[in-house]
Parts: structure tokens; C-alpha cells; sequence
């Protein structure tokens, strides 16, 4: 079944088209990997499908309704979410409140001026939870500023996560930290998203990551897909392998 | 540092004694300084105000005087054409006439951030002190509008007590209750999910709006608060001072609510309170010593700048906690 899906998408900065006329779609419940060069138009795709930015033409349906012209936060109550490439987190709140914050939000509870969030045991609890699921329940008093850069990373997406979304975006989840770090911060992140049956496109460059942790892989190359499969199909699929990966394959 | 949460329990314990200490000072001292104290309580109102915007929300105002001065015109203009001097009634009408004005600047203002959004709230404000300036036939010009004592609670001045053990006694504990009330409540305000959902505002703009909080909806809302607050101010301030000039209006107003939230400490709770109350024991005192007193005041503000960036309220804090607490830059 299908999530979402972009009809014929296009979005241009002057003369370069970002995104050129993408037909892109998502089915329920696979992990997508959204790969391609710098440039390639990844993120200005998951920016005209989260809201950040609008298309100049072409459509965009999640669960078959046109949620084209919608704003950011209703793309976010019918489900979409995401986290960002460079750490966006609450910085001077803590762990806890950057997770609690989201839970309030999707519970409509941000507009409460005269109640102590604090007092909100269930909220808290739950905010909780995702910190443990995530395993930053020892850095829940902590400022979010004050985390190393893999914590924050994941914070990021658990702070996404706790808005329950049906479809998650993860722009380049492990960026900026080491390759050690790598692989335990994916481990983390695709467990959540597969036992919580959530439908996610993660944008990454490592391709080991990639092909580890993906069910399908969309190529990107200068705003158009360049191609589409099972990780094994990318591997083999010498177009992708020399445009993208800059090798030939060989194995 | 953050503005670090503080438990219901623990604020308690800070602000009984304080309490206790405000309740019997008027018994202490003598009328003229217990005025310099209300003084001081109502400008801790103020920046109070002020500063939901700047240390929860992240945006500097530099057109606070608007509401202040809303705040002290409303009564000015009850007493002028209502004929009424119910203290009640001012503070509704100082409380709706500052709503208004703030909510009206405030849809124009919260587009936009940083010194787009100060430059803005001073343009307006200064509007506000041009038309107090040159309506003289409403405004009293320069010459301003005298307010006379108010009733409070029904209850007018009795004959033949001096209107200054008024305003030092039953007026002090009128603005003392309003203090603590007021204070009460933006502390429950910033410690709400609204006041989290500001402060993510301040910390990245474009996330919060990723995690759906509405982010000019949510300032507007921050901005009509914070101006009541301001306008409240201005309406205790008037019958303290027995006059309302256009001086209050104009953008160097708003510049002193700046001083006592910097002076006291934007990044913290008690800060705006401790930076109302003692800028003004510093202007009085600079005043009465000195014909220089403005470059005292300026010396004042650089030092701070320089040495106590965070102020008394954030110095002290960052003295009494532990070090190690200090996880941050």
C-alpha cells in the first residue's frame, strides 16, 4: 500500500531545478534510503514534502488525500514528521522537556498557559520512555545543548519520534559524528522505527549504512530519480554504481 | 546557563521568607523609602513582562514604553472623562486599553525577530509618544495628566491622612499583593507547556514549527501577555506618581525596562524582579548625588556588560550552584 507519493514535483532555486519533476513514492511501512550526491535535490525533496519549503507545481498525496498546500502543522497532525541534517534541538531545555515539548504538542496541550507541565505526570512519563528507548534516560536533566553530538543526533529524531508520525523523515542521521558511532546510533534508530511499525525515508551518504539497514533505495541525481530498488538491485546496478558511488562495481 | 526549573516547592521556599520581609518593611522604614520600594515592585512588574519576551521567547523589544504608558493613560483618561478614582477600575481599564495596543503591535511585530522586531516595536511606540506629545487637548501635552488618590477596594483616602502615609502603607500593600500575584502567575506561565513551547521558540524557530508549535501565533500570544504585564505597571505607577507624562511613552522608557531585565538577569526568573527593584535605588541615589547622574547610570550599564553579563540574578545563581551543575557555555 502506498503512503505517500509526489505526482511530477518540481521545485527550482534561478536556474537549477532542486527538484525536477519527481515522481516519488513511499509505501507503507518500508524503511526507504534516499540516496545521491550533494546537489542531487534529497533534502529539497523532504522539505517540499515535510512544508519547509512549497513546490512550484506537482502534487503531494499521503494516504491518498492532497496535502500539497497544507500547512507544516497539519502536515504534522496527519502524521509526517522529521528530524534535520544539521541538530536541531532544543539547546538550553533539557533532554526531557525537548521530548516533552513534542508530546504536549501532539496531545494540543502547548496552548495550556496555567498549568505546571511538570504536574503532567502522564506526559512525563511518556517522554521518559522515549528517552529510555533511545537510551539517553541518564541524560534526561541534562541542557540538550550540553550532549555530545551522537545523543544529540539522537535526541533529533526522538524528538520526531514522540510525535508518533506514520511516515518519518530522517535527514542524515548520522552525520557529523564518527564512524564508530555510526552504526550503534542506526542500530538504535531502525529497531524504534521497525517495532513501532513506522514508515521511514532516511537520507544518507554512507552507503555501507545504506545498504545495511534499508528495505528499498531511491537514487537521486540533479533533481531526478535515477533509480529505484531493493538494495541488492543498487549494488548490481552499474548506472548508479559509477554516478553515484564513483566506483565500478566489482563484487 | 538555562533557565533552570525550579520546583513549586523550592520556589515557596525562596519566597516566603521574601514575602515575610515585604509584609513588615513598611513598619520599619520610613514612607519615603517604602515609595522607592513600590517603585521598584512595579517596574519589577513591568520587566516581568518584558521579559517573557526576551529571556522565554527570544525577541528584544525596544518598545515596551507603549504599553506602560497605555497602561498609565487609560487611567489618566478614566479619571478625565469617567470621573471615576476606583483603583479596581483602573487596573481593568489599564489591563484592557495595554491588551488592545499590544495585541494590535504585536500581529504587526512577531513576523519578525532580531533587530527587525526591536527596530519595530520602538517605531510603534514612538507613534504613541508623538500623538501623547502634540494631542494636547487630550493628552495635556508635556504638561501630561494629573491622577488623584485612588479608592482601593471602595474604600477612599480617610480624611486627613497624608496621601503619602497612603501611598507608603494601605497603596504599598495594595501594589504588594499585585506583585506577588503577578509574579505567581508568570511563573506558572513560563513553567507551563506554552512557556516550554516559547522557549523552543527561542532555541530554533524553524524546529518548533517541526514539532507543530504555531510560531507567530504563539509569540503574538507571548507579546499580548507580556504587555499586560507592562500596561499593569503602568497603571499602579500613575497614582504613585500623581502624573502621567508623554516622558513615559517615548523609546528611552523602554530602554530603562531593557536596563532592569539586563541588570537583574534575562536568563533568569527572579532576575527582571531583583533589576527593577534595584535600578531604581540606583537612579534615586545617582540623582540625589550627583547632576550626573545619567553617566553614572551609563557606567553602570557598561560594567555590566562587560564583568556581569548575566546579571545579578544569573551571577548569583551561577555562584550558588555547583560548578559541575554548569554543563553549559
Amino acid at each position: 500500500m502506498i503512503l505517500l507519493e509526489t505526482k511530477s514535483l518540481a521545485k527550482s532555486f534561478g536556474d537549477m531545478h532542486a527538484v525536477n519533476h519527481v515522481n516519488f513514492s513511499v509505501a507503507q511501512g518500508e524503511l526507504l534510503a534516499l540516496i545521491g550526491s550533494n546537489g542531487a535535490g534529497k533534502t529539497t525533496l523532504v522539505n517540499l514534502i515535510s512544508g519547509l519549503l512549497q513546490p512550484d507545481s506537482g502534487t503531494i498525496l499521503f494516504k491518498g488525500a492532497d496535502i500539497t498546500a497544507m500547512s507544516v502543522h497539519d502536515r504534522i497532525k496527519t502524521g509526517i514528521a522529521r528530524s534535520f541534517q544539521l541538530v536541531t534541538v532544543f539547546d538550553q531545555l533539557s533532554a526531557l522537556d525537548n521530548i516533552e515539548l513534542a508530546v504536549f504538542s501532539r496531545e494540543a496541550k502547548t496552548r495550556r498557559l496555567f498549568s505546571l507541565a511538570s504536574s503532567d505526570h502522564a506526559v512525563r512519563e511518556e517522554a521518559r520512555e522515549v528517552l529510555r528507548e533511545f537510551g539517553l534516560e541518564d541524560r534526561a536533566a541534562r541542557a540538550a545543548g550540553g550532549l555530545a553530538q551522537g545523543e544529540r543526533k539522537l535526541l533529533d529524531v526522538a524528538v520526531a519520534y514522540a510525535l508518533q508520525p506514520q511516515l518519518l523523515f530522517l535527514d542524515e542521521p548520522t552525520s557529523g559524528v564518527s564512524t564508530r558511532e555510526k552504526a550503534p546510533i542506526m542500530d538504535i534508530i531502525t529497531s524504534i522505527v521497525r517495532s513501532g511499525k513506522i514508515t521511514a525515508v532516511i537520507i544518507e551518504h554512507d552507503m555501507d549504512v545504506v545498504f545495511k539497514y534499508s528495505d528499498r533505495i531511491v537514487a537521486m541525481h540533479e533533481g531526478t530519480i535515477l533509480a529505484d530498488g531493493t538494495p541488492d538491485e543498487i549494488r548490481r546496478n552499474d548506472h548508479v554504481t559509477t554516478t553515484l558511488l564513483g566506483t565500478t562495481s566489482s563484487s | 546557563m538555562n533557565l533552570i526549573s525550579v520546583s513549586p516547592k523550592q520556589a515557596l521556599l525562596y519566597a516566603i521568607p521574601i514575602a515575610g520581609v515585604l509584609l513588615f518593611l513598611p513598619l520599619l522604614i520610613e514612607p519615603y523609602q517604602v515609595t522607592l520600594l513600590e517603585y521598584g515592585l512595579i517596574f519589577a512588574i513591568a520587566a516581568l513582562g518584558f521579559n517573557l519576551l526576551l529571556g522565554y521567547t527570544g525577541l528584544l523589544s525596544f518598545g515596551h514604553s507603549a504599553y506602560f504608558g497605555m497602561g498609565a493613560y487609560a487611567v489618566a483618561f478614566i479619571v478625565k472623562y469617567l470621573n471615576v478614582t476606583s483603583m479596581e477600575v483602573f487596573l481593568l481599564g489599564g489591563a484592557l486599553a495595554s491588551a488592545g495596543i499590544a495585541a494590535l503591535f504585536g500581529f504587526l511585530c512577531v513576523r519578525y525577530t532580531r533587530i527587525f522586531f526591536g527596530i519595530l516595536t520602538m517605531a510603534l511606540s514612538q507613534v504613541l509618544w508623538s500623538l501623547a506629545f502634540k494631542f494636547y487637548w487630550v493628552t495635556g501635552g508635556t504638561d501630561g495628566l494629573r491622577v488623584p488618590t485612588p479608592s482601593l477596594l471602595g474604600v477612599p483616602i480617610p480624611q486627613g491622612e497624608e496621601k503619602m502615609i497612603f501611598l507608603a502603607h494601605r497603596y504599598y500593600y495594595y501594589v504588594l499583593i499585585i506583585f506577588f500575584l503577578s509574579a505567581a502567575v508568570m511563573w506558572l506561565i513560563v513553567h507551563s507547556p506554552f512557556g516550554k513551547a516559547l522557549q523552543a521558540i527561542r532555541d530554533n524557530e524553524t524546529r518548533a514549527e517541526f514539532v507543530g508549535v504555531q510560531v507567530w501565533h504563539y509569540r503574538w500570544i507571548a507579546f499580548l501577555v507580556s504587555g499586560i504585564y507592562t500596561g499593569l505597571a503602568g497603571t499602579l505607577w500613575v497614582p504613585l506618581n500623581g502624573l502621567t507624562t508623554p516622558d513615559i511613552l517615548h523609546w528611552t522608557f523602554s530602554g530603562k525596562i531593557v536596563f532592569f531585565t539586563v541588570l537583574g538577569g534575562f536568563q533568569t526568573f527572579t532576575g527582571p524582579i531583583i533589576g527593577g527593584v534595584v535600578y531604581n535605588y540606583l537612579e534615586t541615589y545617582a540623582v540625589g548625588h550627583t547632576v550626573y547622574w545619567q553617566m553614572v547610570l551609563g557606567v553602570v550599564l557598561v560594567l555590566l556588560v562587560l564583568v556581569l553579563p548575566a546579571g545579578i540574578a544569573g551571577t548569583a545563581e551561577r555562584l550558588i550552584l555547583k560548578p559541575e551543575k554548569g554543563g553549559l557555555k
